[in-house]
């Protein structure tokens, strides 16, 4: 369709805040997220108390930083399925090192050295093999699940020293480090994206790769950058589970890859890279808080609740693809 | 009697744009009608509503001077309209006979698909448009001429009797172009009545018979074809009279200054070399056929792809281009040939497609980018080099193909290139911007700025350059200059034909 684009509607002359704001990916997902925020609200009289939201956000905040991994692979039109277990790997990896006498300064550094290897791991496949991300993050998911199997021989590793509980149950100023750690995630993403030359190449990565290297943008390298990042938060995922289980779980996190990608695609990106932000990713992450936890206050029962988070995915992704231009 | 397609006071509007106002037009059976334009002109608008891919905001299609609704391209179908678009439907690794029966495939008394009827099919309708094609290697193999002719197979198959063929020429070299003007007259002789679009003057002399002018979703003119000539459509097309779109000429090159001398490039091992001298301030064309291997070398000389063999100088010094990033580095980019799968990230505005490669000069000391000191260079740039955009945060892909082209041009102004290679860079582009960017082309060499033009319009070749190198099947056939570049020697070298 080589004419499309010269007819598709020019609304570049609005100048107004809301009108450029309407044109960004962040604002269906925004709209869904306040009608599911107040219906709710109106249904649940618990929902709207200080301790539930903070409830809620905590509990959103691991599949939120998974969440904003892979948003930097799929904006470049790739995926990372392997978020879930290297979250597993780097938190047992933390867990195992503390518990045989290092301290949580050094276990957590190497904790968050294995995630980024796995990352470099991912992106050494992607970017100069050239092997599709979604084979390459598949085989690496299973790998990286069975190494922290093997690492804790399948049980989960506890004893680990009281201060290590900062991440997951401290908190500074009177609000909880999960969401220190996760708003300190997004801000970085945030900048990352919309404010240096390195996210303007990932958006044109996705946009077009040939076009980019084409333009002397060395793709490969940004590439691998996005897997080592991916992998690097999902290891900060991990830190923030062990903490707050206080043992590292080699089971942990299964599925989480799949609710990371719902979070992203819910936050307005495009499964097929090239469009989204970072803060339509917080929003989807959010948004799939607010079901869990309203679907729990209502006391929806769990299987329930999995159909009902499907159609609504379902649904949401259903309106953007119809309103994105 | 009334004619075999009639569209009556078509209206279309898009939002912000007007693309269509009350424009009227009538085929005949046995008709070849060309339909000129620039480019946003609204001609493909127009097709897309004869196909049913768009609705008319206001007016009618008739067929048979019949009202006809088309709710999508499969009632056009249907309906017996074919369309043959710039870039093709058919699916590369299929054969011809999968492709032109692709969703009704014949079926035997088992409801398997019965391939030998298929085959006998295909093969009568290749007899009807005389030509004869391999119907067992899949289309991808076959050169872009014969795919056309499948995909004009396809369109008959379905009984087509208005076809369109949008710029077919384009991509096809001047004796594929002759054949398939071969087919359209044996189909005219068969009453199939056609819709010509195409940016070639000389072609509407040969093939039609009757022209209709659009400018600005107007219909402008319409005039038989033997009651007119090529200025006199021009300047109806653009609305004045362009009396020359090439610069006047004049040479920039200093022959004393070899700035790029490729001694020897061999793309694969054993492979021919090729060995070039660009001067400073030169135009030098690489002139042949589609398909002779000019696009390879200049992807093989900036290491977009990794050549077998490369001796490269530039100002004196040994160079090695593993990456296209490192022949950016030293000042040499390349304007690929595909503006929109090579050259633009379509989703992206104009601004962030021109400070693609140059977001370095705007980088603060934190690294992050200075946006507004972003923002008005890309503007500056677009100034210099005339784009026509609402704005730079306008979605690129919403300009027409000519402001396209400037915007890829303007991304390497944003560079203090040595040299640029322009890969095709007029095609599918109208003659107002074409001239635009003559002359562009000629300002940068007035600077100081060493061109390579690969391009398969003579005129282009012969208008513009100051030397050219003719390719032929993979290899530098000749350098022609001065008395020795005309159309001819081109054409004999670019052809195989034996050295004189």
């Amino acid at each position: 369709m080589s004419q499309t684009a010269s007819t598709s509607p020019r609304h570049d002359h609005s100048r107004s805040w809301l009108a450029r704001f309407r044109r960004t990916p962040v604002f269906y997902p925004l709209i869904g997220f306040i009608v599911v925020f107040v219906a709710m609200a109106l249904i649940n009289d618990n929902f709207l108390t200080s301790s539930n939201l903070f409830n809620l956000a905590r509990q959103a905040s691991i599949i939120a930083i998974l969440a904003a991994g892979m948003s930097l692979a799929i904006l470049t039109g790739g995926i990372d399925l392997s978020v879930g277990p290297v979250m597993a790997l780097s938190g047992t990896v933390m867990a195992g090192l503390m518990v045989a006498g290092m301290p949580p300064s050094v276990a957590i550094i190497a904790g968050l050295l294995v995630g980024a290897a796995f990352g470099a791991i991912n992106g050494a496949f992607v970017a100069f093999a050239g092997m599709p991300p979604i084979i390459v993050t598949l085989a690496t998911m299973g790998i990286a699940r069975g190494l922290a199997l093997i690492y804790t021989g399948g049980y989960p590793i506890s004893g680990l020293p009281a201060e290590f509980a900062f991440f997951g149950r401290g908190s500074l100023a009177g609000i909880e480090m999960p969401i220190i750690i996760m708003i300190a995630v997004f801000a970085i993403g945030y900048v990352l994206l919309s404010h240096t030359a390195t996210g303007r190449y990932l958006y044109a990565i996705g946009g077009n790769e040939e076009a980019t290297r084409l333009s002397g943008i060395r793709v490969s390298r940004y590439k691998m950058l996005v897997y080592v990042l991916s992998g690097t938060t999902a290891a900060i995922a991990g830190l923030i589970l062990t903490s707050r289980l206080m043992s590292g779980q080699p089971n942990a996190g299964v599925g989480f890859e799949l609710d990371a990608i719902a979070a992203v695609v819910l936050g307005g990106a495009a499964i097929t890279g090239g469009r989204g932000m970072i803060l339509g990713t917080l929003v989807g992450a959010l948004l799939l808080g607010v079901l869990n936890n309203g679907l729990n206050l209502m006391g929806v029962s769990p299987y329930l609740q999995n159909v009902i988070k499907g159609c609504i995915i379902l649904l949401a992704i259903y309106i953007s693809r119809k309103r994105a231009p | 009697m009334s004619p075999l397609l009639s569209l009556r006071h078509i209206s279309k509007a898009f939002p912000g744009v007007k693309a269509l106002s009350d424009v009227s037009l009538d085929l005949h059976e046995g008709e070849v009608m060309a339909l000129l334009g620039e480019n946003g002109a609204g001609k493909s608008t127009l097709m897309k509503i004869l196909c049913g891919i768009y609705q008319p905001d206001d007016g009618k299609v008739l067929i048979d001077g019949k009202t006809r609704h088309f709710d999508g391209y499969q009632d056009a179908l249907k309906a017996g309209v074919g369309i043959i678009f710039q870039e093709f439907s058919l699916i590369p690794w299929l054969d011809a006979v999968d492709n032109i029966f692709l969703g009704r495939e014949l079926k035997n008394r088992l409801g398997l698909r019965d391939r030998r009827r298929m085959i006998r099919e295909t093969e009568t309708l290749l007899q009807r448009l005389k030509v004869s094609i391999s119907l067992d290697c899949p289309i991808a193999e076959l050169s872009v001429a014969e795919q056309q002719f499948i995909e004009i197979a396809k369109a008959l198959s379905l009984d087509a009797r208005i076809l369109v063929l949008d710029e077919p020429t384009a991509t096809l070299t001047p004796s594929e172009a002759d054949h398939l003007f071969d087919i359209m007259r044996e189909l005219r002789s068969q009453g199939v009545g056609m819709v010509f679009i195409s940016h070639h003057m000389e072609e509407i002399f040969t093939i039609c018979d009757r022209v209709t002018v659009m400018r600005d979703g107007e219909k402008i003119d319409e005039l038989a074809v033997a009651d007119t000539n090529a200025d006199d459509l021009i300047e109806k097309m653009v609305g004045r009279r362009v009396e020359n779109i090439f610069p006047i000429r004049r040479c920039d090159a200093d022959y004393n200054d070899v700035v790029l001398d490729v001694a020897a490039l061999s793309l694969t091992p054993n492979g021919p070399e090729h060995s070039l001298k660009l001067h400073r301030g030169e135009i030098l064309g690489l002139a042949g056929l589609v398909g002779s291997g000019r696009s390879e070398f200049a992807m093989g000389l900036i290491g977009a792809t990794r050549p077998a063999a490369a001796r490269v100088t530039l100002e004196g010094h040994s160079v090695n281009f593993s990456h296209p990033a490192i022949a950016l580095e030293h000042g040499i980019g390349l304007l690929p040939e595909s503006r929109k799968s090579q050259g633009l990230i379509l989703p992206f505005s104009c601004r962030d497609n021109i400070s693609l490669n140059n977001l370095d000069q705007y980088r603060n000391g934190a690294r992050l980018l200075r946006r507004n000191a972003e923002v008005s260079n890309a503007e500056r740039l677009m100034q210099s080099v005339r784009v026509k955009a609402p704005s730079a945060e306008t979605p690129v892909g919403n300009l027409s193909g000519g402001n396209q082209q400037k915007v890829v041009i303007a991304r390497w102004l944003g560079h203090r290139c040595k040299v640029l290679i322009f890969d095709e860079p007029t095609r599918g582009i109208d003659v107002g911007a074409k001239s635009e960017i003559y002359a562009l082309m000629k300002e940068l060499t007035a600077q100081g700025v060493s061109i390579i033009m690969i391009s398969s319009e003579l005129p282009e070749v012969l208008g513009l350059c100051d030397r050219a190198a003719v390719f032929y099947q993979g290899a530098i056939a000749a350098v022609l200059q001065g008395n020795e570049l005309d159309s001819q020697s081109i054409m004999h070298h670019a052809t195989g034909g034996l050295s004189a």
